[in-house]
């Protein structure tokens, strides 16, 4: 039986994965990447409630803009990312420590 | 996968297979525009701009596309603390069910959701969107 709680497993798993990358990874990118499966995990909850829950299309709506947020964060993080390379020529975020150049 | 794998490609990819995944849950959830969506932007917007990004913060002439991580033992018990939490809070709460019925044509009631009940969030979503890409081609212009 398929039901709420299965989805719901299945965002916690996803939102554990994502955090554990945030948290060891050192390359940007990287990073992104988890901020990417946290941000899918989010997204599974809000549908599975809006199936399950009675959250009817609301749901739909906010994953919809959780999804916006997600690609404006991902075109300036890596604008931001690539001007880290260009100053420092490095992207781990444990030896990019400087603010200025 | 996506958070152990060594070769930053291959994380990549393997973000690309769980997004397709996720896209499939949504299918399973009635939720086809949203699995639409997913699939296009996601996998077609931000996996490529990660992508790019991995290509342009790595010289083309270094093999080495890899990278480590740090602290995984330590990392490692808080996630596990957090998702054993997330697990019996999931198992534990009372959640309000509604047998929900199977709705015909989401994309009409989507449309008419973000016109009406949710149009200042959507246009300040649509604002935001122009911020940002002003923002992000601003970042990573030459500096002359």
């Amino acid at each position: 039986m398929v039901d709420l709680n299965s989805y719901l497993i299945i965002g916690a798993v996803l939102f554990s994965l994502g955090l554990f990358g945030v948290i060891t990874r050192r390359n940007g990118v990287a990073v992104l990447m988890g901020v990417e499966l946290i941000l899918n995990a989010a997204n599974v909850n809000f549908v599975a409630f809006s199936r399950f829950g009675g959250m009817d299309l609301s749901g739909h709506v906010f994953s919809l803009f959780v999804i916006i947020l997600a690609a404006a964060e991902a075109a300036v993080a890596l604008a931001i990312i690539l001007n880290i390379f260009n100053n420092m020529g490095t992207i781990n975020i444990d030896e990019a420590d400087q603010l200025r150049q | 996968m996506v958070v152990f794998s060594t070769n930053l490609i291959y994380s990549a990819v393997a973000l690309l297979f769980t997004l397709l995944g996720v896209a499939g849950l949504y299918v399973f959830l009635w939720a086809d525009f949203i699995a639409v969506t997913q699939i296009l932007i996601y996998v077609g917007g931000i996996l490529v701009i990660i992508i790019f990004g991995i290509m342009l913060t790595h010289r083309i002439t270094s093999v080495r596309l890899s990278h480590s991580s740090m602290q995984q033992g330590t990392g490692g018990a808080i996630v596990l603390v957090i998702f054993v939490g997330l697990t019996s809070m999931i198992f534990r709460a009372p959640w309000y069910r509604v047998a929900a019925v199977e709705p015909e044509e989401t994309v009409r009631q989507i449309g008419r959701l973000l016109m009406i009940d949710y149009l200042l969030p959507f246009e300040v979503a649509s604002v935001l969107l122009l911020a940002a890409l002003m923002g992000a081609a601003l970042l990573s212009r030459k500096v002359d």
